[in-house]
């Protein structure tokens, strides 16, 4: 269970001190800190290049030279006879350090050390990307010499080498720290780069088989992703896949690893950052925007060390560009004469709100806001819904949705608080993956579960899920292989600690303190799989968590963006709970459980609701993506509240801007249940979807306190004075539909999103496209037998509405009679072509190679152009 | 002083590196009175012997092994460095192609005392007939039942892995020779922990040298005293003193520690017949230089120590007048900077700088700044660098320049080299010109 209160077992109990001197001063600090941390905890700064905080010492650079003493056993404290190097050396009781400010020794070996750096560097300062916020740059100014003594020549390397289609090697800026290497063995645990070679031509580089000789590596580090772009081979000799290869650009002291997007774009001092949240996924990761004269140009890893650390994905640091598309909406949009023109605000705002109190009239209004609000907006939403338009026909879940989740969501998740964090994952001795392949779905906890199983607590991870993907072999997880749609019988037969001998895996291992069960949103799809995976936290005592995808989904539960929920946990069908929230927001709270989104568009169809109001929604997200358009175009009216034109856009009768994340202010609350606050990064004069809500609202007569960020705010804070104690929304299990008769030729869809797919949020950055995993579809060995199909085989997989061709990759250990498929990738969009879900069965066939008939999948895929 | 064969004994027997030939010499008796033996008193008597380790470093044998942290249950590891590949030095590989049975039978008795059931040789890889050697050699003790499973009936089990390098000097490096052998990179570690917390595989490790560990079989056998009364008071015992280059006979003398060049070269015939002593290495190019001056000093740890050099691995590489001192320290630099591993700066680029400024000093291009620079390279590397390598290094530019600063001098007052490299020649020899040697050691693949 999500606990309520906010937990501080994450912090490290006081250390034992240890007290010594650094230039002078007598410092004290826990045991074990290196002298290097010791000396910035006294404000002193000592030059270094490969010392991270983050990262194993490597005590390669020798940068960070002190002078140092230390008393023997008759306590007589004696220098050293070498200067040592303070990234690798702990503080001892009554050591004494000299920097390089108290000691001469220290200063001529540092600054030898950095003439030694310089003198085969190219000091292409001037044409450098890092060239003004480069720590070689900066110490040699502050720790080197002010001549060079080198009339020799220098070590060159053809220039750069693209390791992918977004991160370029210059090899001769690069001063071996090796941050890069470490990174990728020691955090992402995808090695990509390694030393080669040795003495002065030691570099960086891709695996190469002459120099290596390894060939024909042993893949031990799970099945093989290829990347859709042009990339280099990986240490092991397969193609570089790697969604955290963005990290070791931003770690590099010098200008070695670069951005292609970035690459000679901008100076850092024209820069100007601001600190704001990614909107990719639900973890809510620092990131630093820079930007210049109102163009973002970059994205970096914030510093936040109960989040994300020092790290993000490659999807929240190169994927912006989508905020400034060329399909952005900038003025409202009213239908007239079956086409959209331009209109003023005043006129749409008119239009809009006569045609929703017409379509209340008419029914009531279904309310689709999307998974990607911020908090504010989620709250405003929520509010629009029930105050102005008296209706809990809201939902916002763009997927794959049951009821049975819907009343989870209610129970265990809306109104926790804080429950398991980061930190908790990093520290449990057993974390069960349900319905999530943290790496593809939630990027960053991917990275602490990884931290976890190389940590002192050495996590051990399970997963649910019909094969072990390249993500668990890299935590060493133990796959628990389940068809989708049997999810509930592992979690049962754990509960009731049946589970299979050999699986590693039993009550036992969940019951330890600090287990950690992670659910994902992908369990709607598995009727029954929530209720149980509530029942095993009960049976055990593990925590729980839900980690949707969607940035604004952990919020949306909060505000209430669910047919039978209001803010706070509490069901609409409680009395007192629509009376509290009737006091906090004025008016009336409808009492009547609404529909949700299938409902609604069902409802849409058959005329049951008068009209709709969508926020951010693709339409090819849902489950029946054509269904979804028939319900909209036969909706009586549609108001859309847009960034992007999009295929609602196309059949909305107003349209109305809203703010992309970059020029608003807002708030997400991450899957943890921390709220992650944000400001404007550019000036714009785009309105937020609360402001245009307010006014909206304002039209219809209703006022919902959501003009400014800080009315939102204390809007918020109404419903939240008293945290609800009455009785929640109870987990009706659904029935488990037992595995479907399988007829020959067919099997069973597996499928979930990949991280870098053609979701929208990733349009107009092609280095970054160029790093997403080509889709194939993953079968068993004995699978793959049956259907006559070998290893790279183009194979079809199909429905009664259309095909998809890919290749086939036999992958060991996989569940048998499932075919697994990425589910928005390009050229494989089983939604939009297949119109299935996981747990459907298709059809599954060689692909027949002299049929030229176009496939279907780009025929049938025609919102992929129109989102460019 | 005399000579006193007790590794190098056998060596002239028809087929010295059988196993019928050395247990003819009384082979294999130490194994035997060793397993008889506790193995805390076997480290005890090394520890008495005095046996310091023969690859360089002379840190107490017996202590090191001792350094253990008491048995857990799981695995220990003796590793024997037989990456013998620095300039000049050339013990272990004779040893191992002439005797290779005193290994290992000094691999079996040390592996009993420290509680190994598996112990490495890591041989370097260039020297095939070495490692084909010792393969069969742990073959023959294998099946003479020395090796193996319940060994001489004791219930002492202990397989022997000869594992062939891939040639690089770093790899001599304790820390650096694991790594391969665990199948990485060859590079140093971090120490601590050191191996014998957390060596091979992270478990408890003892690494030691070929000489070091073939002189325990003798001292089992006769005892810690008699290993001891032989040398000087804290070097203590044999060791192998290999003569090389302007000598008349050049070759492995095995003498107690703390002879002097002067004894060893009367053994050997003298220098060069008709040239005289110009410069010496008391231990293989690592150890700062010597000269005639230091013909008397004896050659124990301590008196080489006090002198101003290390014993090193008793490499006494020995020069006559007809060397440039310039090209020899330049040849020198060459193998520094070839195998730098390139895992820390100083090492890296100082000898990729250093290797620069000598061939510029040889070719006569040098600058009067260089001779500074040099020295000023030199003091930024030493004591700076990730291992000893570093060190190492920069011993030969610092002493010679020390030693012959006049004769770098006329180097770069002269515009060139005023010797010719074929008088110093053992061999019909006509020197390459060198051109445009500036840039011999620049770019990448300038060296290969």
């Amino acid at each position: 269970m999500t606990v309520t209160t906010n937990n501080p077992k994450t912090e490290a109990v006081p250390a034992d001190l240890v007290t010594f001197t650094i230039d002078g001063t007598e410092v004290s600090v826990p045991k074990g800190t290196l002298i290097i941390r010791a000396a910035e905890q006294a404000g002193i700064q000592i030059p270094r290049f490969c010392d991270h905080p983050l990262l194993a010492p490597a005590g390669a650079c020798r940068q960070c030279l002190v002078e140092v003493s230390m008393p023997d056993r008759e306590g007589n404290v004696r220098p050293m006879p070498k200067p040592q190097a303070s990234c690798t050396m702990t503080v001892a009781p009554g050591m004494i350090v000299k920097t390089q400010h108290t000691s001469a020794v220290a200063d001529k070996a540092q600054q030898g050390v950095m003439e030694l750096l310089l003198m085969n560097h190219p000091l292409d300062c001037p044409v450098c990307d890092k060239g003004g916020e480069c720590p070689l740059q900066n110490q040699a100014m502050s720790n080197g010499r002010t001549d060079t003594r080198f009339v020799d020549v220098k070590r060159t390397f053809p220039k750069p080498i693209a390791l992918s289609t977004q991160i370029l090697l210059d090899r001769e800026r690069c001063v071996l720290c090796q941050r890069c290497t470490r990174f990728s063995e020691e955090i992402a645990g995808d090695a990509f780069i390694a030393l080669q070679d040795r003495g002065a031509h030691q570099q960086i580089g891709r695996f190469d088989e002459d120099v290596l000789g390894f060939a024909g590596a042993e893949s031990s580090t799970g099945p093989v992703d290829r990347p859709v772009g042009e990339a280099t081979t990986d240490t092991s000799g397969r193609p570089f896949s790697s969604y955290y290869s963005g990290n070791t650009v931003q770690i590099c002291p010098v200008g070695a690893l670069t951005g292609a997007g970035y690459r000679f774009r901008s100076r850092p001092f024209d820069l100007v950052s601001t600190e704001s949240i990614a909107e990719h996924d639900s973890c809510g990761s620092a990131i630093r925007i820079d930007h210049r004269r109102g163009q973002v140009l970059r994205r970096l890893s914030g510093e936040d060390p109960v989040v994300n650390e020092e790290w993000i994905t490659d999807k929240d640091r190169f994927a912006f560009t989508w905020q400034t598309a060329t399909d952005r909406i900038t003025t409202p949009l009213v239908r007239e004469g079956g086409t959209l023109r331009p209109a003023s605000w005043v006129e749409a705002l008119e239009i809009a709100a006569a045609g929703l109190a017409k379509a209340r009239q008419a029914g009531g209004v279904g309310v689709l806001p999307g998974g990607r609000l911020t908090v504010e907006d989620a709250f405003a939403w929520s509010r629009f819904a029930r105050t102005a338009l008296g209706t809990n026909d809201v939902d916002q879940r763009a997927r794959v949705h049951s009821a049975e989740e819907a009343a989870f969501l209610a129970h265990v998740v809306a109104g926790s608080g804080v429950g398991v964090t980061f930190g908790d994952l990093e520290q449990a001795p057993a974390v069960l993956l349900v319905g999530l392949e943290a790496e593809e779905e939630a990027g960053i906890t991917f990275l602490r579960l990884r931290k976890g199983t190389q940590g002192p607590a050495k996590t051990k991870v399970f997963s649910i899920a019909p094969y072990a993907t390249r993500g668990l072999t890299r935590l060493d997880g133990t796959l628990l292989p389940a068809a989708p749609g049997t999810e509930a019988e592992w979690l049962t037969s754990l509960t009731t600690s049946l589970a299979p001998e050999g699986s590693g895996i039993d009550t036992g291992a969940l019951a330890q303190p600090g287990a950690v069960i992670l659910v994902g949103e992908r369990l709607a799809g598995s009727p029954g799989a929530y209720a149980a995976a509530l029942g095993l936290a009960e049976a055990t005592g593990a925590r729980l968590a839900w980690i949707p995808r969607r940035a604004g989904e952990r919020g949306g539960v909060e505000a209430g963006l669910l047919p039978e929920l209001l803010p706070g946990g509490r069901p609409v069908a409680d009395a007192a709970a629509r009376a509290q929230i009737a006091e906090a927001w004025g008016g009336e709270v409808p009492g009547t459980p609404g529909r949700d989104t299938t409902g609604i568009l069902a409802a849409l169809v058959d005329g049951a609701l008068g009209g709709a109001i969508i926020g951010g929604v693709e339409l090819a997200d849902l489950p029946d993506p054509a269904a979804a358009r028939a319900a909209l175009d036969a909706a009586g009216f549609v108001v859309s509240l847009e960034v992007r034109a999009s295929e609602v856009t196309e059949r909305a009768d107003v349209v109305l801007p809203v703010a992309p994340p970059v020029e608003r202010a807002g708030s997400y609350w991450n899957w943890e249940g921390r709220v992650r606050s944000f400001g404007a990064a550019l000036e714009s004069s785009a309105l937020p979807d609360h402001r245009v809500l307010h006014v909206l609202a304002q039209h219809l007569g209703v006022d919902l306190q959501a003009a400014s960020p800080t009315e939102a705010h204390l809007s918020i804070a109404m419903t939240q004075r008293g945290a609800w104690d009455g009785d929640r929304l109870r987990v009706q299990r659904g029935v488990p539909t037992g595995p479907p008769s399988i007829r020959p030729g067919q099997a069973v869809l597996a499928t979930w999103r990949l991280q870098l797919d053609v979701g929208r949020g990733q349009d107009g950055e092609q280095f970054l496209a160029g790093t997403a995993k080509l889709p194939v579809a993953r079968l068993s060995a004995a699978t793959a037998a049956a259907f006559g199909v070998a290893d790279g085989d183009e194979v079809t997989v199909s429905t009664q509405r259309g095909a998809i061709g890919v290749p086939a990759v036999v992958t060991d250990g996989m569940v048998d009679g499932v075919v697994w498929l990425p589910l928005n990738s390009a050229g494989c969009r089983v939604h939009e072509t297949l119109g299935a879900a996981a747990g459907d069965l298709v059809t599954v066939a060689p692909h027949v190679s002299d049929t030229q008939v176009t496939p279907v999948t780009r025929t049938s895929d025609n919102s992929e152009g129109k989102a460019l | 002083m005399t000579l006193t064969p007790v590794l190098t004994d056998t060596w002239d027997k028809d087929h010295s590196w059988r196993l019928a030939t050395y247990e003819r010499a009384g082979g294999y008796a130490g194994l035997k009175k060793a397993l008889k033996a506790e193995p805390a008193d076997l480290v005890q008597a090394v520890k008495d012997s005095g046996l310091r380790g023969r690859g360089g470093a002379g840190f107490p044998t017996g202590m090191k092994w001792g350094f253990l942290p008491p048995p857990d249950g799981g695995p220990r590891y003796l590793v024997v460095n037989a990456d013998e590949s620095e300039p000049g030095t050339c013990k272990d590989i004779p040893l191992m192609l002439a005797s290779p049975q005193h290994l290992i039978e000094g691999v079996a008795i040390t592996s009993y005392a420290i509680g190994c059931d598996h112990a490495f040789i890591y041989v370097r890889g260039e020297v095939l007939h070495v490692y084909r050697r010792l393969l069969n050699a742990v073959e023959e003790a294998y099946k003479a039942g020395y090796l193996g499973k319940n060994i001489q009936g004791s219930g002492f089990n202990l397989d022997v892995t000869v594992h062939a390098g891939a040639g690089a000097y770093i790899c001599g490096e304790e820390t650096a020779l694991l790594d391969s052998l665990e199948g990485l990179r060859g590079q140093p570690r971090l120490k601590p922990p050191f191996p014998a917390v957390a060596g091979l595989y992270a478990r408890p490790t003892v690494v030691n040298n070929v000489e070091s560990i073939a002189s325990v079989p003798a001292i089992v056998a006769k005892g810690a005293d008699w290993f001891s009364s032989m040398g000087t008071e804290k070097s203590q015992g044999h060791g192998l003193f290999s003569l090389s280059g302007h000598v008349t006979r050049p070759g492995q003398y095995e003498a107690p520690l703390g002879i002097t060049l002067r004894e060893l070269l009367d053994l050997a015939g003298g220098v060069r017949e008709g040239h005289e002593l110009k410069f010496w290495t008391p231990g293989g190019s690592s150890t700062p230089i010597f000269t005639a001056e230091h013909l008397d000093v004896p050659l124990d740890y301590e008196s080489v120590g006090a002198a101003g050099s290390m014993l090193g691995t008793r490499a006494l590489q020995i020069f006559d007048e007809t060397v440039c001192v310039v090209r020899a320290t330049s040849r020198w630099t060459d193998f520094y900077a070839h195998e730098s591993c390139g895992k820390c700066t100083p090492c890296r680029e100082g000898t990729y700088w250093l290797k620069q400024v000598l061939h510029r000093i040889e070719a006569g291009e040098g600058q009067d700044s260089d001779l500074d620079l040099l020295l000023d390279l030199c003091d930024n590397i030493l004591g700076r660098a990730f291992c000893a390598l570093g060190d190492g290094a920069v011993s030969p530019i610092t002493s010679s320049i020390k030693l012959f600063r006049e004769e770098y001098q006329a180097h770069i007052d002269g515009h060139g080299c005023p010797f010719d490299p074929s008088a110093s020649a053992l061999f019909p020899y006509t020197p390459k010109t060198r051109i445009a040697a500036a840039l011999a050691g620049a770019g990448a693949g300038g060296h290969r």
